[in-house]
């Protein structure tokens, strides 16, 4: 599904700057895995994802998707397969437009369409339909603007507009560490339906240990630019945080450093 | 006093163009385009040109595909040069100078003598009467605001709406930023164009000097209606164009009538007018901030 081959990225290369966010990381993806990653800060966690969406080109090594090699494929062209979510609430959604404004230029992904055609009825029924699985009330205020929402909410949506044309990849970027506990669990519990329901292979960073262990069928610790941890299967299911924790200070020699993390809730 | 009002419709609705292509390239796709100037001229220089050469009608689509032509090296040299937006205005505005001059033959001037124009043509016709000028432009600005409007409600105009609205967003969706770029300010200087063209012909003459300082004239005029009618949706914006321009070109009519001020001093107060609606946020937050240190200081000094 996604083959990574040995891929490397510095920033600010040859300057005194220089940083190596991604050194040599290979991984192999089947088609349905949910995978959580963790790791430090600074681990390289975003700077994958990014590489994966095409917000840079890598320096090295190659990127495969459904069989396809994306390596060379500018941004947004790789959105159309892939689906992404920031931590950041406000930078998934446009707040001047609308909500059905929002939907139907995420719509627009796959779905091959005239540059000149406008929202039609049949469209709004759609979005109406797939607001209503939000249950946040959002399929009553299609026409207003969504600088209107809440951080919750615009989330909600954003995590709609990713999957709204099922995505090969989803990429979640710790989503739901920038909204309140409640909240959180609201969006994520949406993540996992959606997920299950459109079978959508999808790799979410999270800070929340005993989260990451919980969801998913498999589990990625990540140091230093590379993964130092790959846990799936039996193994995994009986892993316990501390677990966890022992095993990153085996592999790596260092505590898992992370100011976020949360060991348990 | 009619004669003035009459005027100040012909120019409102004619000059609104540049306010609506302002519309767009600022507001919607938050660029700071100063192609506007010489794309103005750039529509006129055409419009009369074919004009001149006995195609008055022929003269309006010709002009708007020299406004795209032009919009399209600016969205060339930011999108994909990386020359900075605002740089990118000012190079292309320069450039035109020199095309506009040899569109017009090399000469700073032309006159239209005793050639049909888009308006001897429609009085001809009969409709407005007396008011045919205003009718005809009219009709043009109306026409160019309701096509825009329907245009930035397809599925390529939210595209545009959204490149404006939320870079971060239209990077992790399908849209390509340099393509939205290219087309809005395609668009926008057609707009601008077709101004000129406009302009040209109303007044049977292109002048190369006479787009200086049009872009902060359209900006006041938007401001202004923007002002009357608030900025949330995309029609109020069409139509706070509009009305701007024609409350500015009543104003200029009233100052130009009355003398209350020297006409040429219209230029700097507009300027003034134009840095203090723009700056308005910045100067409430800076008073908001002094505020709150006086009180603070207050506060601390008992
Ligand atoms: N665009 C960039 N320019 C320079 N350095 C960067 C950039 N993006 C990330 N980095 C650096 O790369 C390292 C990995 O960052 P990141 O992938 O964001 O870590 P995390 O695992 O916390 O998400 C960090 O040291 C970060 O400072
Ligand atoms: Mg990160």
């Amino acid at each position: 599904m996604l083959d990574i081959q040995n891929i490397s990225k510095t920033f600010n290369p040859g300057t005194v700057n220089a940083k190596t966010a991604i050194s040599g990381l290979s991984l192999h993806l089947n088609e349905g895995d949910f995978i959580t990653i963790i790791g430090s800060n600074g681990a390289g966690k975003s700077t994958l994802f990014n590489a994966i969406a095409g917000v840079f080109y890598i320096d090295e090594g190659s990127i495969v998707l459904a069989g396809k090699d994306i390596t060379f494929l500018p941004e947004h062209k790789r959105s159309r397969s892939i689906g992404r979510l920031f931590q950041d609430p406000l930078k998934g959604t446009a707040p001047n437009m609308t909500i059905e404004e929002n939907l139907a230029l995420a719509y627009l992904r796959n779905v091959k369409t005239n540059s000149f055609s406008r929202i039609s009825k049949k469209d709004k029924a759609f979005f109406q339909e797939k607001l209503a699985l939000l249950e946040m009330g959002l399929e009553n205020r299609m026409r207003q603007p969504v600088g209107l929402l809440s951080g919750g909410q615009r989330q909600a949506l954003t995590l709609l507009m990713a999957t709204v044309v099922p995505p090969k990849l989803l990429l979640l970027d710790e989503h739901t560490a920038a909204l309140d506990p409640g909240t959180a669990e609201k969006v994520l519990a949406l993540t996992r339906d959606i997920v299950a329901r459109e079978h959508i292979t999808c790799l979410m960073i999270t800070h929340n240990m005993k989260q990451a262990l919980e969801l998913g069928n498999r589990t990625f610790l990540m140091a230093d630019g590379n993964i130092v941890l790959d846990v799936e299967g039996e193994e995994r299911s009986h892993l316990t945080v501390e677990d966890l924790l022992a095993r990153f200070k085996a592999g790596t020699g260092q505590e898992l450093d992370n100011d976020r993390i949360l060991l348990s809730e | 006093m009619l004669y003035i009002l009459q005027t100040a419709l012909e120019l409102g609705f004619l000059y609104a163009l540049v306010a609506m292509a302002l519309f767009l390239s600022y507001r919607v796709l938050d660029i700071a385009d100063l192609t506007t100037d010489g794309g103005f001229v750039l529509g006129a220089a055409v419009s009369v040109t074919m004009a001149a050469a006995g195609h008055p009608i022929l003269a309006v689509p010709a002009a708007l595909i020299a406004g795209m032509a032009a919009g399209f090296v600016t969205a060339f040299l930011q999108t994909r040069l990386g020359v900075p937006s605002i740089l990118a205005g000012i190079v292309t505005n320069t450039g035109l100078y020199t095309i506009n001059l040899m569109i017009m033959g090399w000469s700073a001037n032309v006159s239209l003598l005793k050639t049909d124009t888009l308006f001897t043509l429609f009085h001809n016709t009969g409709i407005g009467g007396d008011w045919y000028e205003v009718v005809l432009a009219a009709f043009v600005t109306i026409l160019a605001g309701i096509l825009l409007v329907l245009f930035l409600k397809t599925r390529l105009g939210l595209s545009i709406r959204a490149t404006g609205d939320n870079m971060d967003m239209v990077r992790a969706s399908s849209i390509n930023p340099a393509f939205t770029i290219t087309v809005g300010l395609c668009i926008s200087n057609a707009l601008t164009a077709l101004s000129g063209a406009m302009v040209g012909q109303y007044q049977n003459t292109a002048d190369i000097n006479g787009g200086t300082g049009i872009v902060v004239i359209g900006l006041a005029c938007l401001i202004i209606g923007e002002t009357i009618l608030g900025r949330r949706t995309i029609i109020k914006g069409a139509i706070a164009s509009v009305t701007g321009s024609i409350i500015y070109r009543l104003i200029y009519a009233i100052v130009l009538y009355t003398k209350i001020v020297p006409v040429q001093g219209l230029r700097l107060i507009t300027a003034i007018v134009v840095a203090l609606a723009i700056a308005f946020p910045t100067i409430k937050e800076w008073f908001a901030f002094q505020k709150r240190k006086m009180a603070a200081s207050r506060k601390g000094g008992n």
